[in-house]
């Protein structure tokens, strides 16, 4: 029985052609790293998109049980490179849980100032390297800019500018510095002060200032850029429920409409840490969406992502003052002879990407007896199969970049 | 709601022969469930309206041996391997870890892997944490759809996590130490 088509507006669906397998990656420029995506095409669309990793497989937790917790600070830092302070934060939590350590206040809020400034310069990676997915060059442009700045700051802080090990066990390995000599890249975008020495903690708001500025260019550049709305409103779309089932965490998570931020609803000591401060957690579905816009896509993704830069900001100028008025040190020591009890602890951090876990059993020794790395970018990868379905083959750069991927901690 | 109720409506539900022992004293205690049982166990846990663990935050293996002679000992435990399961409810806001302790091979027959049965139909995400379990781990997940090495290459020989682990002399004429 063959129906007549008469409306020339529809256009006749069941039309295949010859099933093809694509390899895309893993040298891919839009794969984020060493991603192999196997596609089985049928002409343009894509009807499967099979992830395959491992390509950057380290061994990061065999290498861990023959390491004690302090020597192992630097391998957390090659997790997720992007936002390595994160990294060593969740594992000093967990160690500390362990071994039941109590942090001095005034590290606490030195790990906040921290950790809150190596998000921004997370999410700025993933802004401006997702603009590069689409087929934009200059916000990427725009982000290094900024992100130089911050390894400027973080390099006074503790001399390295991609893997930190700076916050370490029982507090960091360093106060912050009194005063430093204005970076040069800041001191020229703003036109002033070059070659003068100021108090790091006004170099910081120096820069929250001109950064909160520049926020609505990027959202000019991107997020309310018609282009740019047209490639990610609409596609991608993640359910709730799917997001809860494929274990996906951070801004994937939050994209989809499910209102779960660890650092407010977390363990008692991860949530201790952003006592008394203000912030508010981005959530989809959101007033000033566009029109096309439906929660759980691309565009939901990535606008909780620039939403979480403001609050960081937010957080990172309250954490300012509460640094300056807190009394103790900026570290309890931690013996490197320590053994590790006979028990064990999971400690889940909300890391730029998502949670980011560590599972660490001690055996009465100095190296424990497994270290587990639960990697947030794993779980968001394994759903790209569940929300590539269908999609021609273009929009697959703009589906997984809106994921936000790190191979480095997916691998680890 | 804490461990000790959690406890005593898995028992309740399934009895003494599923739910066994628990450590209430540890930091974050655990509860032991059967391996036979743990599909069942995690359903219910997902579904009562009460518990609602709608989260697998991790699955991962543990491996308790000591493959030196000398340090076995003072090691402390039986060799075994446990697969640990660390599950969170993001409505009710409550966590929960649950164990299931399997010998470290089937029959105790070295090279036969001990036997799982698989959560991937329960929980999307335990599709790949049990693949990196398996290759890293050595465990069998029974009723897997794909059990597939995921981070080691596919013809990679033994399970790296293993404490009896032997690192490879050669592979595919690279030289390993």
């Amino acid at each position: 029985m063959s129906l007549q088509i008469e409306d020339p507006r529809i256009v006749e669906f069941d039309v295949q052609t010859d099933e093809m397998l694509v390899n895309m990656g893993p040298q891919h420029p839009s794969t984020h790293g060493v991603l192999r995506l196997l596609l089985r095409t049928d002409g343009e669309i894509v009807h499967e998109c099979t992830p395959h990793i491992g390509y950057l497989h380290r061994c990061a937790e065999k290498i861990g049980e023959n390491l004690s917790p302090p020597q192992y600070i630097p391998y957390t830092d090659r997790m997720d490179y992007l936002a390595a302070m994160n990294m060593n934060l969740g594992f000093a939590l967990a160690v500390e849980k362990l071994i039941g350590m109590e942090v001095p206040e005034k590290a606490v809020h030195l790990r906040v100032l921290i950790a809150e400034i190596g998000r921004i310069a997370s999410h700025l990676v993933g802004m401006g390297t997702y603009g590069l997915d689409l087929g934009t060059f200059s916000p990427f442009l725009y982000a290094f800019r900024e992100r130089e700045i911050i390894l400027d700051l973080f390099e006074e802080v503790c001399g390295a500018r991609l893997t930190y090990s700076y916050i370490t066990i029982g507090g960091a390995t360093h106060d912050l510095p009194d005063e430093i000599e204005m970076p040069d890249g800041l001191a020229s975008l703003i036109g002033k002060h070059k070659g003068e020495r100021l108090p790091f903690l006004d170099v910081i708001e120096i820069f929250l200032q001109w950064l909160e500025l520049r926020i609505r260019e990027y959202h000019t550049l991107l997020t309310k850029n018609m282009i740019f709305i047209s490639r990610t409103a609409g596609l991608g779309i993640l359910s709730p429920e799917m997001a809860v089932s494929y274990g996906c965490t951070g801004p994937v998570l939050r994209g989809s409409g499910v209102d779960f931020d660890l650092r407010r609803d977390g363990e008692a000591i991860y949530t201790r840490m952003y006592k008394g401060y203000d912030f508010e957690v981005p959530v989809a579905p959101f007033k000033e969406a566009p029109r096309e816009v439906i929660v759980g896509d691309n565009w939901c993704r990535f606008y909780v992502r620039m939403m979480e830069v403001v609050q960081a900001i937010r957080l990172v100028r309250q954490a300012i003052p509460k640094y300056k008025a807190a009394t103790g040190s900026y570290r309890e020591p931690f013996k490197m002879n320590t053994k590790l009890p006979k028990d064990e602890v999971y400690l889940e951090t909300e890391a730029p990407r998502g949670q980011m876990g560590f599972y660490v059993v001690g055996n009465g020794e100095g190296n424990p007896l497994r270290l587990r790395a639960k990697s947030s970018c794993f779980c968001n990868v394994s759903v790209t199969d569940q929300i590539c379905q269908g999609v021609p083959l273009a929009d697959i750069p703009a589906i997984v970049g809106s994921l936000d991927i790190v191979m480095g901690e997916i691998d680890r | 709601m804490d461990i000790q109720g959690i406890h005593s409506i898995l028992l309740e539900r399934f009895g003494e022969s599923v739910v066994g022992s628990q450590t209430f004293k540890a930091i974050d205690p655990w509860i032991q469930v059967s391996a036979a049982s743990i599909v069942e166990v995690c359903t219910f846990l997902r579904d009562d309206s009460r518990l609602l663990f709608n989260h697998l935050n991790d699955l991962c293996g543990v491996d308790y041996f000591e493959p030196d002679a000398k340090k076995a000992a003072k090691f402390g435990h039986e060799p075994h391997v446990e697969v640990v399961y660390h599950l969170s409810s993001l409505k009710q806001r409550h966590q929960l870890k649950l164990k299931v302790v399997v010998p470290r091979w089937k029959d105790n027959v070295e090279g036969q892997l001990p036997v799982v049965p698989s959560l991937s139909a329960v929980f999307g995400i335990a599709n790949w944490h049990e693949r990196e379990a398996y290759d890293l781990m050595g465990i069998h997940f029974e009723g897997h759809p794909n059990l597939r090495r995921i981070l080691c290459p596919e013809d990679w020989i033994g399970h790296p996590m293993r404490k009896d682990y032997a690192f490879p002399l050669e592979y595919h004429g690279v030289r390993g130490r």
